[in-house]
Order: structure tokens, then sequence, then C-alpha cells
């Protein structure tokens, strides 16, 4: 079994906004992230695929394919955008990476061949927090 | 103490977490897509931006300091970072109402809130890097 990884990335606003919640209530608990006019990120996102390698191409998956892949249902959809307001897939969510990492495991997830092993990916806000999520 | 007389290059590294948008206000919608293309999302998007202050200068003889890094850091926090993180730079900060917000014209506001804070004896340089892949240096 074989691990191959491809690294993405994208910049994006986003707040952390429970709209049930006052203002106050979401300052309190959300603090500068809360911030009504957005701040902004640049996301590196880790994309772990998982197999043995094709007897013929050597391949676990071609890390190219799965680049256009993670491009044209990830990042296309994210690049430049206002997490909360231009994303058709965190509508309705908070829009903290939990959130959105699991968002992107299914866009990922429904857009992979479906013998594809998606085991993990790793989503980067800044250099010192990311997360991690495992499809469980 | 031993007295140099050798200039010195100090750097402080900090960084913020910003929405912006690129637009200029006289040009049409077609245009403005036309030339910011995604920047121009009217929506915003967002950055960390890491900015790199150099001082330069001789050490204090009493201390040994070109400028005490601690200092350095704290000025920076209160006059940019408090300032610009967790903001809107469009619609937030009063310096991009009428200035946009490009990492070339960030640089310049930045340096305009640092310079008169550092003995003028010292040089100033900043490198503001937008993503990893684009940065800025001013003055030059």
């Amino acid at each position: 079994m074989v691990y191959i990884t491809r690294i993405e990335h994208f910049n994006a606003a986003h707040k952390l906004f429970n709209p049930a919640w006052t203002k106050e209530k979401n300052e309190d608990v959300f603090g500068k992230c809360a911030n009504e006019n957005w701040h902004g990120h640049n996301f590196d996102l880790y994309v772990t695929v998982k197999g043995i390698p094709d007897t013929e191409t050597g391949f676990v998956f071609d890390a190219k394919k799965l680049s256009v892949i993670i491009k044209e249902h990830v990042t296309d959809v994210l690049d430049h955008k206002n997490l909360n307001v231009d994303v058709q897939f965190m509508q309705g969510k908070i829009c903290s990476i939990e959130n959105l990492v699991i968002g992107i495991w299914e866009q990922l997830k429904n857009n992979l061949p479906e013998t594809t092993q998606l085991h993990a990916l790793k989503l980067y806000e800044t250099p010192r927090i990311f997360v991690e999520y495992f499809g469980e | 103490m031993q007295a140099v007389s050798n200039k010195v290059a100090v750097y402080r590294k900090e960084h913020f977490n910003a929405a912006h948008r690129l637009n200029n206000a006289t040009w049409d919608d077609a245009t403005n897509k036309a030339i910011f293309g995604k920047c121009n999302n009217p929506n915003y998007h967002g950055h960390n931006y890491d900015l790199i202050v150099r001082v330069t200068g001789v050490p204090e003889n009493e201390t040994g300091y070109v400028m005490d890094t601690k200092k350095l850091s704290a000025l920076i926090k209160e006059k940019v970072l408090d300032k610009f993180d967790h903001k809107n730079l469009n619609e937030d900060c009063s310096e991009f109402k009428n200035l946009n917000p490009t990492a070339e014209n960030i640089v310049i506001v930045i340096y305009n809130l640092l310079r008169p804070e550092i003995k003028s004896e010292l040089d100033i340089q900043l490198r503001l890097y937008e993503t990893e892949r684009n940065f800025v240096e001013y003055p030059v």
C-alpha cells in the first residue's frame, strides 16, 4: 500500500459567524474572526490517496489527473472567493476549516473514480493552524 | 563597552490575515474584471500576509542593539497588525478608501506608518508577502 499526496492552494475570504446568535455572542465566541466585513487566508490543501501501484503504470493514482480533479472541483470553486457567500457547498454551514475540510472531502469523494481510496485531507489555514480529515 | 562602527541589519517577521479586492472605482465592471481578474471578486478574497521589517544601523554602544527586536515587534503590532489583522482592507482601513490595496500600495502604507516611529538614523526596508510566491519590497 502506497500513499500519494498532491498539494494545492487557494486564497479566500471568510468569517466565522453563527446566524442564530447575536452579534455580541458571535464576537465573544469567534473574536476577530467574526469581523462582519470578512478577513482572509492563503489555504494549503494536501490530498492523500492510497492504493497498490498499478502493474502497468506503476501509479497508485496519476498525480496529474488528481491535480486536475482537485482544480475542477475544489480550487476553481474556492480560489479568490468568499467562502460564506460564493461557495455553494458551504451554504448554511459555519465556515470553519473543520467544516471546510469535510465539504472538500465530499467534493472529491463524489468526483474521484469509485475504486480510488481517498485516505486523508490536510487543510492549512495559516502555517500554524491546520486540520486533518479521514472521512470518519 | 567597546564601540563598533559597523552597520548591521536586523529583521523582524510578523504576519496578518486580511480580506481585500482589487477594484478601480473609475472603471466599469467589465474593465475591472479584465484587468484584475479573479482579484476583482466583489465578495472579496483574502491572504495570509507576511511582513518582514529590516532595520539597518550601527549597534548602540551601551546595548549592542541596532534596535531592540522586542520593541520593534511591539511597534509593528501597534501600528500595523492591530490595524490590518482580520480586517477587510477595502472596508475597514481608512488608508485604502481611495487606494487600491495591492501588495505594492500596502507596503508603502505600512512604511509610512512605521517610518516616523523609528529613529531617523536607522534605515528601514520592508518586504511584504501576499502569498509564498508573490512579494514586494519597499523602499528600493
